[in-house]
């Protein structure tokens, strides 16, 4: 019970305003009407991640992150103008949240997929944008940085 | 279990055979709830970042169910002694 009020109260200090349960967009993780059954999960993230080109799980929405390493990945998207992907706020389904560190055996939110393939967290999404990786893995997605047009423009 | 910088830095020591640890308690007021590492192992070698950053939440799986939040940068030797010169 002290964990529990302990994890809370460390959840509400990393926090940075209201929650808000509802993403920007209007889509809603459990608006569509299905909440998730624990064992569809692992099949229905199998999907979710396939569905868009970049997919990020994170805590909070792209439009209010709750979290400074999801806000880093947000913003670090947006520095290479990436805009069209799918964010997932695991604060607004616990199933979701346990169940994606399951999918990915990766113990820790946020988290990146290209094209399907789990890429990591934001320690691994911010040395790629700093070693120039994530340049290439765009442009494997067929996705132009943003970075490389401004590179362009300013020479 | 009481996690401390000290119990992470031995057991990336012992299990990672890390020559290097560096661990920060990044939590607000040092309650363990955060920690940032930096891992400098020979085992890192030939492995891309995924693999190396899936090594060290293996090695301290136990204490991740706990810790909140967690950072870390891996490193081989040959990168350490680079970043060290620059």
């Amino acid at each position: 019970m002290n964990n529990l009020i302990r994890a809370t109260a460390r959840c509400l200090r990393s926090g940075t305003a209201v929650y808000m349960p509802r993403q920007a967009d209007g889509r809603l993780w459990s608006a569509s009407g299905r909440r998730f059954l624990c064992s569809d999960v692992q099949k229905d993230l199998g999907e979710i991640v396939k569905k868009d080109k970049v997919v990020v799980f994170m805590k909070g929405t792209r439009a209010q992150p709750m979290c400074g390493f999801s806000n880093a990945v947000v913003q670090i998207l947006r520095m290479h103008g990436v805009d069209d992907y799918a964010d997932y706020n695991v604060l607004e389904d616990q199933d979701l949240r346990q169940g994606v560190k399951d999918f990915s055996n990766w113990p820790t939110i946020p988290q990146v997929y290209f094209n399907g393939e789990f890429v990591g967290g934001c320690d691994i999404l911010l040395q790629m944008h700093q070693n120039g990786d994530l340049v290439e893995e765009l442009k494997k997605l067929g996705i132009h940085s943003a970075l490389l047009s401004a590179e362009k423009e300013s020479k | 279990m009481e996690i401390t910088c000290d119990h992470i830095r031995e057991k990336l020591t012992q299990k990672l055979g890390a020559v290097h640890v560096d661990v920060e308690d990044t939590s607000s007021n040092r309650c363990a709830a955060s920690f940032k590492v930096l891992v400098v192992s020979s085992e890192f070698e030939g492995k891309p970042l995924l693999q190396r950053h899936r090594l060290v939440n293996m090695c301290l799986a136990e204490e991740l169910k706990e810790i909140h939040a967690f950072e870390q940068k891996t490193l081989t030797p040959e990168q350490w002694e680079k970043q060290k010169s620059q």
